[in-house]
């Protein structure tokens, strides 16, 4: 038994020193799961869901205290540029509006969510994310990160708002 | 074999030993339990809460430690003047300037008797205040953040034991010395001590609004010894009384030679007819050093400014301010009744209890009724003080509190009990065993003028059996009482971290509702934060490097750092983006001389690190804040001092 244990021990030490490299810049080294070229077949995958970030749930308000919003036809430019500055401070070490980032991308988020259901994930992500399907899905989807609570009022919830709806 | 024998011998005899202490102490317990439902009353279901807060000294931690009643569950460890690596009070820079002192920095101290800001003779949970006895200081902590916030060194004292009380309106906290020292301090032989060394009083006042500290007057009074001290209530507000020992004034073999006298002191100190006095004009501006350590919320930073001046008074200047009451066998404990009538000494080697009255101390001040007069000072009679002696049978009674229903609760410490006995008529009503050898009382607010009386706690000095041994060092007992009913009820049993002196209590409502959850993002003032995480930056100064980092679970803004040297010193300003309750993120570095950081959420903390080799580096979030914090981390590349490498940052390019 130790016998084993101590090859065992041997056998990853040389693991570990072999993994160490000698070169600064080699490639990935670990491959892993990949089949033998001659088995590739050109064939789609056989899922056919969309992943959570894709989906549109226009109809789908969220669970929490925004029941209701309704927007007006023109935008607000003095409430998304303070929607603008909150989104700086707040929502930045995880959301870019150019790329997928830690989270989601916001821009054209309106187009896939509903009003409430974005201020609803802005005011409590973590209710969120219990009881809301999409927002289950979105924080699998995004390895996860669960999204913090940066305690922002209704106001400043619907001013960032007011700032997606520029992207 | 022989050896073998008498190991397995001894071994046995260990264990007949432990089986027969176990036994008694299983007695006990069981004699508790079918008394009454002991467990009921200390049980505070999962996710309820406590009815009152404790906050104990930390005695030789030199912190302050919280905990629940009464549950005895501990909530926190408030560093106050000792460093504490688990959150990096003392090693961050933000908050080493809080340990500064006239001697240089000090990490350490000994906390002794915490006291919670007062209105009206009431407790009102702005702040707790407590004394560092040793390089005399008094710390004053927020009671909505929890944290130190102001640390004032006092000047020609010695020992600070007779410290911190507050006064009725928190007008003062009170600092005394506990050794009478040469002042100014000067070399000269220790023989002299007797006449020439003085015990300096200490008033510092409280800022209403802020609660910042600053030494109003001292009084430099006789060369004795002062212990321990309590503010008039009530009826006797505007009055201060310190007990004394060592009146014979030894400078060797205290033990024999301080314990001569048949009486000591208890020094009555008319404070308001003092502050008129200085407020007129009055003492003697006297070179000193000092600091006065001052962290600021908004800026999460600590200043730490030497002041050059403290105003003393000499007694004898105001005639009628001070009064020497009598008061036999070394008195240590020194407590007033919530009335303000009753001011107890409790003679540290006597059996009785010495009770003082007020009116009658008045009544023979305004009569003149001295009995003489220790250097200028005027003693008053004994007879025309006493209001009454406790005759209680029990040994080495130590210090008092109340429970707002007419009776008071003294602790014994040679004969280890609680005594309960009754203001007016000073017949005993109830003693109970402590385990063991008790020092302080706390019934939560049973030192002001409207107690809480439902529970008392006894902090014990020796623990030995109480809980299972781990080794020679072990945490401090304490018993708490349940002190609704006639008779007291011990109803639970629990360790104490460093030790505990003193303590002080309040309602949970009182401090619950208004506890700070998080620092605000858009309120820190702090030089080095990170607003928005496009701030986030390296910059170098010189050999100085800062990076303005940011965190947000679970990532590091920017978390490669590239273009720091051998040689350098590197300030990492770390701010927590989060804005939510009870998210921090840590810090720490490889190799780096100094403990961790403990971001709260809003925050900014700096932590400093040398590097000392060439190499990538890894630093790593300490605070578990997510799924995914074991994948907070990011690395340091410090390249030879001669190097060109150019400062470079990133995340996730």
């Amino acid at each position: 038994m130790t016998k084993t244990i101590k090859l065992l021990c041997v056998l990853t030490l040389g693991l570990l020193i072999s993994c160490g490299g000698k070169e600064e810049k080699q490639k990935e080294k670990i491959k892993i799961g990949q089949k033998p070229k001659t088995e590739i077949k050109k064939e789609e995958p056989v899922s056919t869901e969309i992943p959570a970030s894709k989906r549109i749930t226009l109809d789908n308000k969220g669970v929490g205290k925004i029941k209701s919003i309704t927007l007006d036809p023109t935008i607000d430019n003095a409430m998304a540029e303070r929607g603008a500055a909150l989104f700086k401070t707040n929502c930045t070490a995880c959301h870019k509006t150019n790329k997928r980032f830690i989270g989601p991308n916001p821009t054209g988020i309106l187009e896939r969510r509903s009003p409430e259901w974005v201020m609803n994930m802005i005011l409590d992500p973590k209710l969120m994310t219990e009881e809301d399907q999409c927002a289950k899905d979105l924080l699998v989807e995004f390895n996860g990160a669960a999204m913090a609570n940066q305690n922002l009022t209704e106001v400043q919830a619907r001013e960032i708002l007011e700032f997606f709806r520029t992207l | 074999m022989k050896k073998y024998k008498f190991q397995l011998l001894s071994l046995f005899s260990t264990l007949m030993l432990l089986t027969s202490c176990g036994n008694n102490n299983g007695q006990n317990k069981s004699n508790g339990a079918l008394n009454s439902n002991a467990a009921e009353k200390v049980y505070v279901a999962p996710g309820e809460h406590d009815e009152f807060y404790a906050f104990m000294s930390g005695g030789y931690s030199g912190n302050l430690t919280v905990y629940g009643l009464p549950s005895g569950r501990m909530f926190k460890e408030i560093p106050v003047f000792s460093q504490f690596p688990t959150s990096g009070y003392g090693y961050s820079e933000e908050t080493k300037p809080m340990l500064e002192t006239s001697h240089g920095f000090i990490p350490w101290d000994d906390s002794h008797h915490p006291d919670i800001s007062q209105t009206n003779g009431e407790l009102d949970g702005r702040w707790i205040f407590i004394n560092g006895n040793n390089t005399p200081r008094i710390a004053r902590i927020s009671l909505t953040s929890f944290e130190t916030e102001e640390i004032i060194e006092v000047p020609n004292s010695a020992g600070n034991h007779s410290s911190s009380f507050v006064t009725d309106n928190t007008e003062y906290v009170v600092a005394g010395t506990r050794f009478s020292v040469p002042i100014p301090q000067r070399d000269m032989p220790i023989s002299e001590y007797k006449g020439n060394f003085k015990g300096a009083l200490s008033f510092i006042s409280v800022d209403p609004e802020h609660g910042h500290m600053d030494i109003k007057f001292q009084i430099l009074m006789p060369g004795f010894n002062y212990d321990l001290s309590h503010p008039g209530r009530g009826k006797s507000h505007g009055w201060f009384f310190f007990t004394t020992y060592n009146t014979e004034e030894a400078n060797s073999l205290l033990e024999v030679n301080a314990s001569q006298n048949d009486k000591d002191f208890i020094a009555a100190i008319n404070w308001k007819k003092i502050e008129d006095y200085v407020n007129n004009g009055g003492g003697t501006k006297m070179p000193a050093k000092y600091a006065h350590n001052l962290y600021d919320e908004a800026t999460h930073t600590a200043t730490s400014t030497i002041k050059k001046e403290v105003l003393t008074v000499n007694p004898l200047d105001i005639p009628g301010a001070i009064y020497f009451l009598p008061t036999p066998k070394s008195p240590h404990g020194c407590d007033v009744d919530p009335s303000g009538q009753y001011i107890i000494g409790n003679g540290k080697l006597s059996a009785d209890l010495t009770v003082h009255s007020f009116d009658k101390m008045i009544a023979a001040i305004e009569s003149k009724k001295f009995d003489g007069e220790a250097y200028g000072i005027p003693i008053l009679k004994f007879e025309d003080v006493l209001a009454g002696t406790v005759k209680s049978g029990g040994l080495g009674p130590l210090h008092t509190e109340f429970d707002g229903k007419g009776n008071a609760y003294t602790t014994f410490f040679i004969s280890s009990e609680v005594v309960k006995w009754k203001l007016d008529t000073w017949e005993v009503i109830d003693r109970k065993p402590t385990y063991y050898s008790v020092g302080h009382i706390m019934i939560p607010g049973g030192n002001s003028r409207k107690p809480f009386g439902k529970y008392a706690i006894a902090m014990n000095k020796i623990t030995k059996d109480r809980y299972l041994p781990v080794g020679p060092e072990m945490e401090h007992s304490a018993q708490i009482y349940d002190i609704s009913g006639e008779k007291m009820e011990l109803i639970y049993d629990f360790p104490t971290h460093g030790e505990p002196h003193y303590a002080a209590g309040c309602p949970a409502e009182l401090l619950a509702p208004k506890a700070k959850k998080i620092y605000r993002l858009d309120e820190n003032k702090h030089p080095y934060a990170v607003k928005s995480p496009d701030e986030a930056k390296v910059v170098r100064d010189g050999k100085e490097v800062h990076i303005y980092m940011s965190t947000i679970r679970s990532h590091f803004t920017p978390d490669n750092i590239e273009g720091v040297k051998v040689g350098d010193k590197v300030y990492f300003h770390i701010t927590n983006h989060e804005q939510d309750f009870d998210v921090p993120h840590g810090f720490a570095m490889i190799g780096q001389n100094s403990s961790e950081l403990l971001v709260m959420p809003g925050q900014t903390k700096t932590s400093v690190w040398e590097p000392k080799q060439e190499g990538v580096w890894p630093f790593y979030c300490t605070d578990f804040c997510s799924a995914l914090h074991q994948e907070m981390q990011g690395y340091v590349r410090v390249s030879p001092a001669n190097s060109n490498v150019e400062l470079s940052w990133s995340l996730g390019d």
